[in-house]
C-alpha cells in the first residue's frame, strides 16, 4: 500500500475528528512552539548583543577594579582607584598594542537653559579615547582632548539636537556659552564641539517609557566634559573604577588582557589587600554572553523535551483508542489481504501525520511568538532554519516512536477476532 | 488473474490429489477453540469437503453448527487445528501469515453479513482497496473499480461514503470489492441476512450473474432454504459435522 494513500487516509481520518486531533496535538504544539519561540527570541537578543559589542569594538578590553575578598559590601577607597598615571605607564609598557584608553564618569542628568530655550542633558565626564571607543561622529568643532583634561577646563561637546535647541544651528553653537542646571548647581560651559546624535532605538524606547512618552525633543542627549572637570565639579575622587582599553587592530586582545592584569597587579596592586585590577577582553565577554544564552536555550530545550514527551504519550494514547475503535476495519482490511506490515505502516503514518501537523502549527506559533517578543524588545526577529528543521525532525521522530506500539498492536490483531469485535 | 499460477506448486502434489477442477480440497478438518484451557471446545469434528471450480455451493445448518468457523478456514482467515487443506492446489494449512495475506488478497473475495465497508471511504476507494494491497497501479485500480461498480449497478453512487448508502447498496459495493482482484472463490457468510427480501433477492441475482457470466466459484452460507435451493449443491452442517449433501436446482 503506497505512502500517498496512507497519508490521504490519515488526513481524512483526522478531518473526521478535528477537535480530538487538535487536543491530541496540543502537547506537541506547545512543546515545539516553546522551542521555536525561545530560539527565535534568543537569537534576536544574542545577535543584538553581539552586534552592539562588535560595534563597540571586539578588540577592546575592559579594565575594572575587582574585590579580592569577593565581599560586595566593601567600599572603594580613593587609593584603590585606577589613576591617569597608571594608564600612562601601561601605555608606555605596551605602545604597539594599546591605541588609547576610553574612560567615562557619569555626572547625572541636567538641563541647559537660556530664557525659554532648554535642552535636557545627560552629563558625562570623558577622556579623548572615549570618542574612538564609542564611534562618535563629530559635526563641528573638536572632541574633548588631553589639554582640556589637564586644565580641567569647563568645555562641553553637545549633540546637534542641543545645538539646534539652544543656538539655532550647529555652526552658531561653537564657542557659545551654555548654562547648565544640575541639581542645586549652575555651571557655565563653552561649547567646543557638536556630535551627531544617533538615535538608538533601545535607549529611546526606554527613555520614552521612563518619561511617560514625553516629546521627542525632551529625550536627554549626552553632553560631554573632560573627566577631570567632572571630578572637580562633582567632588568625586580622582581616578577610575573602570576603563576601556582600545587595542590596535592586529592585537590578540585576550592575550593583552591577561598581560594587563599581570601588569597592574605587579606594579600597583600587589600590596592592596582589598582590590586588584581585572582585565577582560570584549571577545571574552561576548563569549560569556553567548555561553549564557546557550545554557538558557538548553534549559528551555529540556522543558520543551518534557512537553514533547507528554505530547508523544498523548498521541500514543489516542492511537490506542483509535485502533480499538477501528478494530473491525482492521479485521476487514486483513480479510481483503492487508499484510501485518501494511497495517503497521498505515497507523505509523497516521501518528506521524498527527505529529507533523502539530509540529507545523507549533513552528508557526513559535515564529509568531518569537517575532512578537523580538518586536517588543525592538529587535529584528531571527528565526533559524535549523531550528525549524530540528522541530520537524523531532515531530516525525515522536510520531514514529509513539506510533509504533499502537500500530504494532493493530498489525498483530487476529483477523477473526477483529472482525467479530462489537 | 495471473497471480493464481504463481501460487500453484502443482508439481509438489500427487496427481490424483490435484485435479485441475478441484478448487477446495479439505480432508478431516478439525477446529478446536481454547486449546489447553478448561473451556476447550471442538467445533469442527473432521470435515471432508471438495468444491469444483465454477461451482455454486450453499452451506446450511442451525445457528452454532460451525458454518462461520468453516468459512473462516476456507477463506484462510483461520487455520484448522488439524487436517489437510488445499486451496487451488496450494497447501495452506502450513503456509506462513504473510502468504495467507496474499492468498486472501488474490484468491478470496469475502462478502459479510454486515457489509464491513471501510467508513469515511468512498464506494470507489472501498472497491480499490484489495487492488491497493495487490500493488495495482492507480489508473488500473480506478478503471477496474469503476467497471465493477457498473457491473453491480452502483455506477451512479461511486463517490458516496458508506453512511450515505442503503443496506442493499452497501452489499453491492461489498460484492464489487470482493471481485476486485478477480478471485478464484467468493465466500459469502449470510450476505442477505441483514437485508429485506426484495434487496436480498437483488443480491442473490447478482451472485447468480457472477456465477453464470464470470464463472466464479461461490460458497454461500445462508439460513434461507429457498436461497440455498437455488444453488447447485447444498451442504448441511450439524454440530460440526457434514450431515448431508443434496443437489440444488441450479
Ligand atoms: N473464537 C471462538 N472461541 C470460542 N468459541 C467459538 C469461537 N468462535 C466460534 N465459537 C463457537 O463455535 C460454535 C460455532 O460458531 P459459528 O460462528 O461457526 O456458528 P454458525 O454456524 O456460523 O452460527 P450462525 O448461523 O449463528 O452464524 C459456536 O458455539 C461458537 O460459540
Ligand atoms: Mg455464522
Amino acid at each position: 500500500m503506497d505512502l500517498l494513500e496512507n497519508i490521504s487516509l490519515a488526513i481524512t481520518g483526522l478531518l473526521a475528528n478535528k477537535m480530538r486531533a487538535l487536543l491530541t496535538m496540543l502537547g506537541i504544539i506547545i512543546g515545539i512552539a516553546a522551542v521555536i519561540t525561545i530560539i527565535t527570541l534568543g537569537n534576536s537578543i544574542q545577535g543584538t548583543i553581539t552586534d552592539t559589542m562588535q560595534e563597540m569594538g571586539g578588540n577592546n578590553i575592559m579594565l575594572m577594579l575587582q574585590n579580592r575578598t569577593a565581599q560586595m559590601t566593601y567600599t572603594v577607597d580613593e587609593t584603590d582607584l585606577i589613576t591617569e598615571e597608571m594608564l600612562e605607564t601601561a601605555q608606555q609598557m605596551y605602545p604597539n598594542e594599546i591605541s588609547a584608553f576610553s574612560a567615562s564618569e557619569s555626572v547625572g542628568s541636567g538641563q541647559a537653559k537660556d530664557g525659554r530655550k532648554y535642552s535636557n542633558l545627560s552629563l558625562s565626564g570623558v577622556n579623548e579615547g572615549y570618542k574612538l571607543a564609542n564611534n562618535i561622529t563629530m559635526l563641528a568643532g573638536r572632541f574633548i582632548n588631553d589639554r582640556d583634561m589637564l586644565r580641567e577646563s569647563q568645555v562641553a561637546v553637545i549633540s546637534d539636537r542641543t545645538a539646534q535647541a539652544m543656538f539655532g544651528s550647529v555652526e552658531a553653537s561653537l564657542g557659545g556659552e551654555l548654562r547648565i542646571y544640575c541639581g542645586e548647581e549652575i555651571w557655565t560651559f563653552t561649547v567646543v564641539g557638536v556630535y551627531e546624535y544617533a538615535e538608538d532605538s533601545t535607549t529611546a524606547m526606554m527613555m520614552a517609557m521612563m518619561n511617560g512618552m514625553s516629546a521627542e525633543a525632551d529625550i536627554p542627549t549626552n553632553c560631554y566634559m573632560p573627566v577631570t572637570t567632572s571630578w572637580r565639579l562633582s567632588g568625586y575622587a580622582e581616578g577610575y573604577s573602570q576603563v576601556t582599553v582600545i587595542a590596535n587592530p592586529h592585537v590578540d586582545s585576550a592575550q593583552l588582557a591577561s598581560r594587563l592584569s599581570d601588569f597592574f597587579e605587579r606594579s600597583y596592586y600587589r600590596d592592596n589587600v582589598n582590590y586588584t585590577v581585572y582585565a577582560m577582553s570584549m571577545d571574552t565577554i561576548i563569549g560569556q554572553m553567548n555561553s549564557i544564552m546557550s545554557t538558557m536555550s538548553l534549559a528551555v530545550s529540556v522543558i520543551a523535551g518534557i512537553s514533547l514527551l507528554v505530547g508523544g504519550i498523548g498521541v500514543m494514547n489516542i492511537m490506542l483508542v483509535s485502533i480499538t475503535e477501528r478494530t473491525r476495519e482492521i479485521g476487514t482490511r486483513k480479510a481483503l489481504g492487508a499484510t501485518n506490515a501494511s497495517i503497521r505502516m498505515q497507523f505509523i503514518v497516521e501518528s506521524v501525520i498527527i505529529c507533523l501537523i502539530g509540529g507545523a502549527i507549533g513552528v508557526a506559533l513559535g515564529i509568531a511568538g518569537g517575532t512578537l517578543g523580538a518586536n517588543l524588545l525592538g529587535q529584528p526577529s531571527r528565526p533559524t532554519l535549523s531550528s525549524i528543521a530540528v522541530a520537524v525532525f523531532f515531530s516525525m521522530a515522536i510520531g514514529v516512536f509513539f506510533g509504533y506500539y499502537p500500530a504494532n498492536k493493530a498489525a498483530k490483531m487476529d483477523p477473526i477476532e477483529a472482525l467479530r469485535y462489537e | 488473474m495471473t497471480q493464481q499460477n504463481n501460487l500453484n506448486p502443482e508439481s509438489s502434489l500427487p496427481a490424483e490429489q490435484s485435479p485441475k477442477d478441484l478448487i477446495i480440497q479439505m480432508n478431516r478438518i478439525v477446529k478446536t477453540f481454547n486449546i489447553g484451557q478448561p473451556n476447550e471446545l471442538e467445533i469442527l469434528h473432521g470435515i471432508d469437503l471438495t468444491v469444483h471450480r465454477g461451482e455454486f455451493l450453499a452451506i446450511v445448518g442451525q445457528s452454532g453448527a460451525g458454518k462461520s468457523t468453516l468459512m473462516n478456514i476456507i477463506g484462510v482467515l483461520d487455520r484448522p487445528t488439524s487436517g489437510e487443506y488445499f486451496l487451488d492446489g496450494v497447501d495452506v494449512a502450513n503456509a506462513k501469515d504473510q502468504q495467507l495475506s496474499s492468498i486472501r488478497n488474490a484468491k478470496i473475495g469475502f462478502v459479510f453479513q454486515t457489509f464491513n465497508l471501510i467508513p469515511r471511504t468512498t464506494a470507489l476507494k472501498n472497491v480499490e482497496l484489495p487492488m491497493l494491497y495487490a500493488g495495482v497501479s492507480k489508473s488500473e485500480r480506478t478503471r477496474r473499480a469503476k467497471e465493477l461498480l457498473e457491473l453491480v449497478g452502483m455506477g451512479e453512487r461511486m463517490g458516496h461514503d458508506p453512511n450515505e448508502l442503503s443496506g442493499g447498496q452497501k452489499q453491492r459495493v461489498a460484492i464489487a470489492r470482493a471481485m476486485a482482484n478477480d478471485p478464484a472463490i467468493i465466500l459469502a457468510d449470510e450476505p442477505t441476512g441483514a437485508l429485506d427480501s426484495v434487496t436480498g433477492r437483488m443480491v442473490m441475482d447478482l451472485f447468480h450473474q457472477l456465477h453464470r457470466e464470470k464463472g466464479k466459484t461461490i460458497v454461500l452460507i445462508t439460513h434461507s432454504k429457498e436461497l440455498a435451493a437455488e444453488t447447485q449443491r447444498i451442504v448441511t452442517i450439524s454440530d460440526g459435522n457434514i450431515v448431508s449433501e443434496q443437489r440444488g436446482m441450479a
